[in-house]
């Protein structure tokens, strides 16, 4: 499904004419239906490699070859802007600890939106993203609210039902359980047993992987921005 | 080619000169002083831009003053001539021919049919001493309305929309305050459906609830009228709300552009790192 081949990134900052490695020649693979987990320290480099699969960072040496389902295998660093765009509408979501909306969209609108992005019709849109603000335990009560107004949990509860309810075929979760209470993090980790149930494939950072104890096929840790197999 | 098809404008090497250049800055690569040629004096305000619009897109371009945006905001609505390259717009004319070249009065039919143009400031926009109504009638008539009623009914709809008290709708827009003026104005690009909308710092000066009203409504047109947009601000979180892809400007040439959350999270050229770092 996905293949990491010997990825670099460095960021060059030019008021300090200094060039950071944030990762050097990372290689992973997941197959189709697979839960790939990655540990690591603050700083180790884990959040480049999936905003460098997500296409937010542009590695300069390296390929990162996706199995897209309209056009079959894809390299993530040479496809254009369109191509990526469309990809990340519709096949490949990333979930972040943060919530990033537009100002006065309800929780409800902003579920809806990301399938209207998908070309659903409204009526449809909205009885999906109804179910899914359910299945992610969104309290109708709250479906009208703005989620600058939600705790942590439901924010990322929202946004977890915002990336899946386009039944993404690669999910990359960004530390999803950082800053949780543990009834939070039990949610998110049934969150996304059900993905993996479902047939997502899935690439998550965290913090603390015994949550995830049983659910992922490989773990990796990250450190000296290097990558080793742990199980 | 199936993306071809879905080009809605296209731009290509774009340029507007002040002066008459000379041969050092005729050179693509020649070194300028800022915008300026050191040999000639000539003001390069656009240098050699090129983009494409794609259908229901909306395209982001940022930058700070004086780097040429406005300057290829008023290109692209005929507002200004350009001195060199080429502009299609598929709406008008699918065989691709470079509309800089066509008559004024063909200009002017684009200009009523396809493009809605929203400026910075409403005096450009807007007939200040005609009432809310007249303006908008006055979009409509050009685009070739004649029934009355509907030209009404379409004003109160689009004024109502941008919030602005019907009961006002008589009043000209020198009586009101800017943020409202700059509603209307909206009002007015909006009402004849252009398939291509220029908003030219359109939040620029409005107050922040105002602000989420005016964004909110972008968003809704986009989705529902599938509207392509070119959107100009300085502004990096309304860029990152409303754009897929953006494209930063410095001293008339585009230095960098790529999908926003790529130009916002791993700027490559050091001015955008400045402008991201800049966001409070």
């Amino acid at each position: 499904m996905l293949s990491v081949e010997n990825i670099t990134k460095s960021f060059t900052i030019h008021h300090l004419d200094q060039t950071r490695k944030a990762i050097g020649e990372i290689n992973l693979h997941v197959n189709k239906g697979e839960f790939l987990g990655i540990v690591g320290r603050s700083g180790s480099g884990k959040s480049t490699i999936l905003k460098s699969i997500y296409g937010t960072y542009m590695p300069e040496e390296g390929a990162i070859m996706y199995h897209s389902k309209e056009n079959g295998p894809v390299n993530i660093l040479e496809i254009n802007d369109y191509e990526l765009i469309r990809l990340r509408k519709t096949e490949i979501g990333y979930v972040s600890q943060f919530l990033k909306v537009m100002p006065r969209t309800t929780s409800l609108e902003l579920v809806t939106e990301s399938l209207l992005e998908m070309g659903e019709s409204k009526e449809h849109a909205l009885e999906k993203a109804k179910d899914a603000l359910r299945h992610y335990d969104i309290p109708e009560s709250l479906w009208d609210n703005y989620p600058n107004t939600f705790s942590g949990g439901e924010k990322l509860r929202l946004n977890i039902a915002r990336a899946t309810v386009k039944a993404p075929r690669l999910l990359l979760l960004d530390e999803p359980t950082a800053s949780l209470d543990n009834d939070s993090k039990l949610k998110v980790r049934e969150a996304i047993a059900r993905l993996k149930a479902d047939g997502t494939t899935l690439i998550g950072i965290f913090h603390d992987l015994e949550f995830m104890d049983g659910l992922c096929d490989s773990v990796f840790d990250m450190s000296d921005k290097a990558l080793r197999y742990v199980q | 080619m199936k993306q071809k098809e879905n080009i809605t404008l296209s731009v290509k090497n774009v340029s507007k000169l002040y002066g008459d250049g000379c041969a050092y800055c005729a050179e693509t690569d020649a070194v300028l002083d800022k915008n300026v040629c050191p040999e000639c004096r000539t003001v390069h305000a656009c240098r050699d831009v090129s983009f494409d619009l794609h259908s229901g897109e909306i395209l982001g371009i940022v930058g700070e003053s004086g780097s040429g945006k406005s300057t290829l905001m008023k290109m692209l609505y005929f507002d200004q001539e350009a001195s060199r390259g080429s502009y299609h717009i598929s709406d008008y004319d699918t065989s691709q021919s470079n509309v800089f070249g066509l008559s004024s009065q063909a200009k002017r039919q684009i200009r009523n049919e396809i493009l809605g143009m929203v400026y910075q400031n409403p005096v450009y926009g807007l007939e200040m001493d005609f009432s809310s109504m007249s303006n908008i009638a006055e979009k409509l008539i050009a685009a070739g309305s004649r029934n009355v009623g509907e030209m009404t009914g379409t004003g109160d709809h689009f004024l109502d929309k941008v919030n602005i008290p019907l009961n006002r709708k008589f009043d000209p827009p020198i009586n009101f305050s800017g943020g409202m003026q700059q509603r209307v104005q909206i009002a007015k690009a909006l009402s004849n459906y252009p398939p291509v909308l220029l908003l030219d710092e359109v939040t620029t000066g409005l107050d922040l609830s105002v602000q989420a009203d005016v964004l909110e409504l972008i968003k809704e047109i986009q989705r529902e009228m599938g509207i392509s947009m070119v959107v100009v601000s300085h502004d990096l979180a309304i860029i990152r709300m409303l754009c897929d892809r953006t494209m930063v400007m410095l001293n008339g040439e585009v230095i960098e552009a790529g999908i926003t959350d790529q130009i916002l999270e791993d700027p490559q050229h050091a001015y955008t790192q400045q402008l991201v770092y800049s966001i409070l």
